[in-house]
């Protein structure tokens, strides 16, 4: 029998039930949105679990509504709609997460470089403020269609134009964060320039940025949908959302549910994440003390 | 002033160049020969051939640019691959439901999204606010093709209170004109409004803090003319930015809604110049838009001297 009276003496640490119940009282909309968004992801991940094949044909049922082996209907190839949906929501999440993370990683690098440095941060502002002039969702449209159709294709499509915006945000913190004494004195007892980003300038600029590429992961989600839906997303047999809705526009007035599947569960994904997205800006701003619900 | 303008005129150059340059190396930084990839996948080798002349593609690259800039400069963006008219033809003819619709998606924004945004900074953390700014997360999260595809269905499907499609150019009146355009700006004002109405509220919870409306309130004014007339007019100059650097999220919603409402506008054009791989034209219309992308901000800029006293200098 093994010894617990050790253990029990250890500060507790790791999962509380009731720590997790009180946040979840105190934050009912918050924690509902975590909530949906773990059910995206888990639908995501385990999407050959759930769902059957969402390529297969079935011409005989094509336009067929709910059956015993299709719950959501059948497309206008006889595809199963549910099954779509659900590889969809892996491809949507792959985008957003991706482009969110990409995005991220060098957004943060070039940002912290131009607010570091006086002459390479002018030469990048002004590259960027070229590449904000031209509509991001247009950049996209043209990168996309002119490489090859692909899930890697649209990240890149995507994320390029999503970079500027990262990047002036970046900078804007630095810059702020540069005129602090504590940097001032750090440099004073000598700290290098790397360790001073590293242990200076990098923590301060987490917040604003946890909170941009969130926003950043919500945006990619619907450009990726409108690619898709433009017909210049991933390639049509990768089932993906807007292109579930560029499939169903021929067949709208008469099966509009071809298209509100897809549209719901888009809007819901992005909702979700705007929100969190919201919550995180309004806990990460000292200025804001408001809580409570949406 | 005079000085804030030319500066402000002077600024916008180097964008617009660099912005040149982007849009031109789109095209001839992809791996492949630019002349097969501007010639489309199906084109003879005799087609492919004319694009490589008429490009110039056996010169350095940096000549190559200086003739495609110096003619665009002349709004000469070359020619369709598709139906071999000039871009700039193409875009001229497609310019008024593309403005229409940019239009009137802009005035219902603001009508919708500027009183909203007063009402909600007015009744900051009251129920008024919270629904305000839920309606503009949901604004804000909602694709424009989802809006766009539910209004159809409810007010053309079932209703049938307007058309499901298509547009009806001004020549034929204006209000068949807005009646053909009231569902897809209503679509795309949504979305748009949402932004707006965020930024009009927070804006204006700064300038009702401010010394200014306290002593507005001490003189005894009301409610109103100290919301409208005070506070909005300083809560401004955000606004106007934010309907400047909106205006890319805008054209962006402008190329999806045209597509969904079957609107023969510029962004019609793009989408379609993609499918057909029309490359001199998908360039054309992206220099376009960034063009008055920059104009616009330009604009913007200039506003600021009207509502900020300080930027006279």
């Amino acid at each position: 029998m093994p010894d617990n009276s050790i253990a029990d003496l250890r500060p507790r640490q790791g999962f509380q039930p009731s720590r997790l119940i009180g946040w979840v009282g105190r934050e009912p909309m918050t924690a509902s949105c975590v909530a949906v968004l773990l059910f995206f992801v888990l639908v995501a991940i385990f999407a050959p679990l759930i769902a059957g094949d969402p390529i297969a044909l079935n011409p005989a049922e094509r336009l067929t509504s709910s059956s015993e082996s299709a719950i959501w209907g059948r497309d206008h190839l006889g595809r199963d709609v549910f099954a779509r949906a659900v590889y969809g929501t892996r491809t949507s999440m792959l985008v957003g997460f991706s482009v969110a993370g990409l995005t991220t990683l060098f957004g943060v690098a070039i940002g912290i470089y131009a607010g570091m440095s006086r002459i390479g941060g002018a030469v990048i502002m002004r590259l960027n403020d070229a590449m904000m002039a031209i509509p991001a969702i247009l950049l996209a449209i043209a990168l996309a269609s002119l490489m090859n159709a692909g899930v890697v294709t649209v990240i890149i499509a995507i994320t390029l134009p999503e970079i500027p915006r990262m990047v002036r945000l970046v900078r804007s913190v630095v810059l702020g964060v540069r005129e602090q004494p504590y940097v001032a004195a750090a440099t004073s007892i000598g700290t290098s320039g790397l360790a001073m980003v590293w242990r200076h300038i990098l923590p301060n600029t987490l917040g604003p940025v946890l909170v941009q590429a969130t926003y950043a992961c919500a945006s990619a989600i619907i450009a990726s949908a409108v690619l898709s839906f433009l017909g210049v997303g991933t390639s049509p047999e990768v089932p993906s959302w807007g292109g579930m809705m560029a499939d169903a526009r021929s067949y709208f007035r008469i099966h509009p549910e071809l298209m509100a599947y897809p549209g719901a569960l888009l809007s819901m994904l992005v909702l979700v994440v705007n929100i969190l997205g919201d919550r995180l800006s309004d806990a990460l701003d000292p200025r804001k003390t408001r809580r409570g619900s949406l | 002033m005079l000085r804030y303008i030319v500066g402000r005129l002077l600024a916008a150059v180097p964008i617009f160049a660099l912005v040149g340059i982007f849009i031109f190396s789109l095209v001839h930084l992809m791996p492949g020969d630019p002349a097969v990839l501007l010639a489309g996948d199906n084109a003879n080798p005799k087609q492919v051939e004319k694009i490589r002349e008429r490009l110039h593609l056996d010169q350095p690259v940096i000549v190559q640019f200086g003739i495609w800039a110096g003619n665009a400069l002349q709004l000469d963006l070359g020619d369709s691959v598709y139906s071999n008219q000039p871009v700039t033809k193409l875009i001229a003819q497609r310019i008024e439901p593309t403005m229409m619709l940019a239009v009137v998606t802009l005035v219902i924004t603001v009508l919708i999204a500027v009183p909203l945004g007063v009402i909600a900074a007015w009744r900051a953390n009251g129920l008024a606010d919270r629904l305000i700014m839920a309606f503009a997360v949901l604004g804000f999260s909602l694709p424009v093709f989802v809006i766009g595809y539910l209004l159809v269905y409810v007010f053309a499907v079932r209703l049938k209170w307007f058309p499901v499609q298509g547009y009806k150019p001004l020549e034929d009146g204006v209000l068949a004109t807005l009646h053909s355009l009231t569902l897809p700006s209503v679509a795309l004002a949504l979305v748009f409004a949402a932004l707006i109405a965020r930024v009009t509220r927070a804006s204006m919870l700064e300038a009702l803090n401010e010394n200014y409306t306290r002593t507005a309130r001490a003189k005894g004014l009301g409610t109103f003319r100290i919301l409208v007339v005070h506070a909005l007019k300083s809560a401004g100059v955000p606004v106007i930015t934010v309907i400047g650097i909106g205006f890319a999220t805008l054209v962006g919603g402008v190329v999806v809604t045209e597509s969904v409402f079957n609107i023969p506008g510029i962004g019609r054009l793009t989408v379609d110049a993609i499918t057909r791989r029309d490359y001199p034209v998908v360039q054309g219309v992206i220099l376009f838009f960034s063009a008055l992308l920059i104009l616009i901000n330009l604009l913007v800029d200039l506003s600021y001297a009207l509502f900020d006293p300080r930027v006279k200098g």
